[in-house]
């Protein structure tokens, strides 16, 4: 479960946001200006909200009054960027066995080959991330993400950098993704027909306020 | 004519200690100071940006009479590290180094700051979410995106310490076998008659060694821009 009750000022812009999230995919909807990736920052511990609390499940993530502010590489949520952000000296085996360092996990052979046949990415383990598609980066970055064993995985418009073909390709993954791979996520997106798709809970937010919260049916009536 | 004498072994031995120790000695001090740099402002940072490049501009002699006030037997601070550490840097080798280091640190700090300031701050914070602490970040990321620009740092600094005449000789003087580098003996070969040809031998070697100094940067910095973008 997802607790957020924060404000953030960012210049002349107010962010102020609300709610709880029990789902499988909540769905952060919103036109883009609308406060959505300094959110899932926020969430990511990336930046620090000025008020409020964040938690998951049972563990306070930010607690202003207390002064309780939990740095990203202890919050084990996971976060795939719009733009991948793979490490370029770095092949895509040593990419997705990041986390797993950094975290000092003991080595889990079959849980690799499961993230990396449900991404479809065994054959480009010995590849730069220079030398992959856009859909392979982010296909890639997913796996990064997965295989660092977060509680929670925040995923802002993974989907965004790609055309139309590329997007089509990678969906049926992310749909796995949710179906398998047993980690609770936040989508970002402002593609309502993809959040359609993933989510299973909607918060849409419009001028870093949330203006609606619920089942898929709160799209009804909007435009993308 | 190529008959390289044992003097001047001595020299171009000296030179290559000198030079290597001072390289050693500075890359980690330098990368740090890149870092800060690169990376923080703080009140008085043009000041402490402005002593670093001093020894760039200053005349070479004007460093190397600061040093041997400073760090000479009855400077301030050599006196302290004569009586508490025991280091002696005044006529010692150790004394060209420590010129040497000085001298060659701006060219040193430069190329390393410009490649962190080159590196996508985004990869960086990618990192963290992926649970790596801050020293963890700097080491497995940081660092070896910034390593062209250490290794480029570390090159051009060893190549200007090799080649540093006027401090060395200032605050260390032209002892063969302990200070006199191989700047220091074309100096005194080339005030003595008959001294040319071991002067010239000499700076045949200069060449070669400047020459290959270049050449392993450049083949340095190729492979690490390979490496950066990730092909």
């Amino acid at each position: 479960m997802l607790r957020v009750d924060i404000v953030k000022q960012l210049g002349d812009f107010a962010l102020e946001a609300a709610f709880t999230s029990e789902g499988r995919v909540t769905g952060l909807f919103g036109a883009s200006g609308a406060g959505k990736t300094s959110l899932v920052n926020i969430i990511a511990g990336l930046l620090r909200p000025d008020r409020g609390t964040i938690a998951l499940d049972d563990e306070i993530l930010d607690d202003t009054a207390r002064g309780v502010h939990v740095p990203p590489h202890r919050r084990r949520i996971g976060y795939v960027f719009q733009d991948a952000r793979l490490f370029p000296h770095m092949d895509v085996a040593q990419n997705l066995d990041y986390g797993r360092r950094m975290n000092g996990l003991a080595a889990d052979a079959a849980q690799n080959k499961r993230v990396t046949d449900l991404l479809d990415i065994g054959h480009l383990l010995d590849r730069r991330p220079g030398k992959l598609s856009g859909g392979e980066r982010q296909r890639v970055a997913l796996g990064r993400a997965l295989l660092s064993k977060p509680r929670l995985l925040l995923l802002d418009e993974p989907l965004g950098s790609l055309d139309e073909g590329r997007k089509v390709e990678i969906l049926p993954y992310l749909v796995r993704l949710r179906d398998e791979a047993n980690v609770p996520m936040v989508y970002v997106s402002h593609d309502s027909a993809e959040m359609r798709q993933l989510a299973t809970q909607i918060v849409m937010l419009r001028g870093g306020k949330v203006t609606a919260l619920g089942g898929v049916k709160v799209l009804s009536g909007t435009t993308a | 004519m190529f008959d390289i004498s044992p003097t001047e072994w001595m020299a171009i031995r000296l030179s290559l200690r000198v030079a290597l120790v001072a390289t050693l000695v500075a890359t980690p001090l330098g990368i740090g100071v890149a870092w800060v740099l690169a990376r923080r402002t703080f009140w008085g940072k043009s000041a402490v940006e402005a002593l670093i490049f001093l020894p760039l501009v200053l005349p070479p002699v004007v460093t190397g009479y600061l040093l041997l006030l400073t760090f000479g037997r009855r400077g301030l601070v050599g006196a302290w590290l004569a009586d508490h550490l025991g280091i002696v840097f005044s006529f010692r080798w150790t004394g060209a180094a420590l010129a040497c280091g000085v001298m060659s640190f701006p060219l040193l700090v430069q190329p390393i700051r410009l490649s962190l300031a080159a590196i996508d701050r985004r990869l960086e914070q990618a990192a963290s979410t992926l649970g790596a602490a801050p020293w963890q970040v700097f080491a497995t990321v940081t660092l070896p995106l910034a390593l062209p620009g250490i290794l480029a740092g570390m090159v051009l600094g060893f190549a200007k310490a090799i080649g540093e005449f006027g401090a060395t000789i200032t605050f260390v003087s032209n002892i063969p076998g302990e200070t006199q580098t191989i700047a220091s003996a074309i100096h005194s070969l080339t005030q003595v008659p008959d001294g040319d040809p071991a002067a010239l031998r000499l700076v045949v070697v200069s060449i070669i060694l400047a020459t290959g100094a270049l050449v392993c940067s450049e083949w340095f910095a190729r492979r690490a821009t390979r490496r950066l973008h990730g092909n």
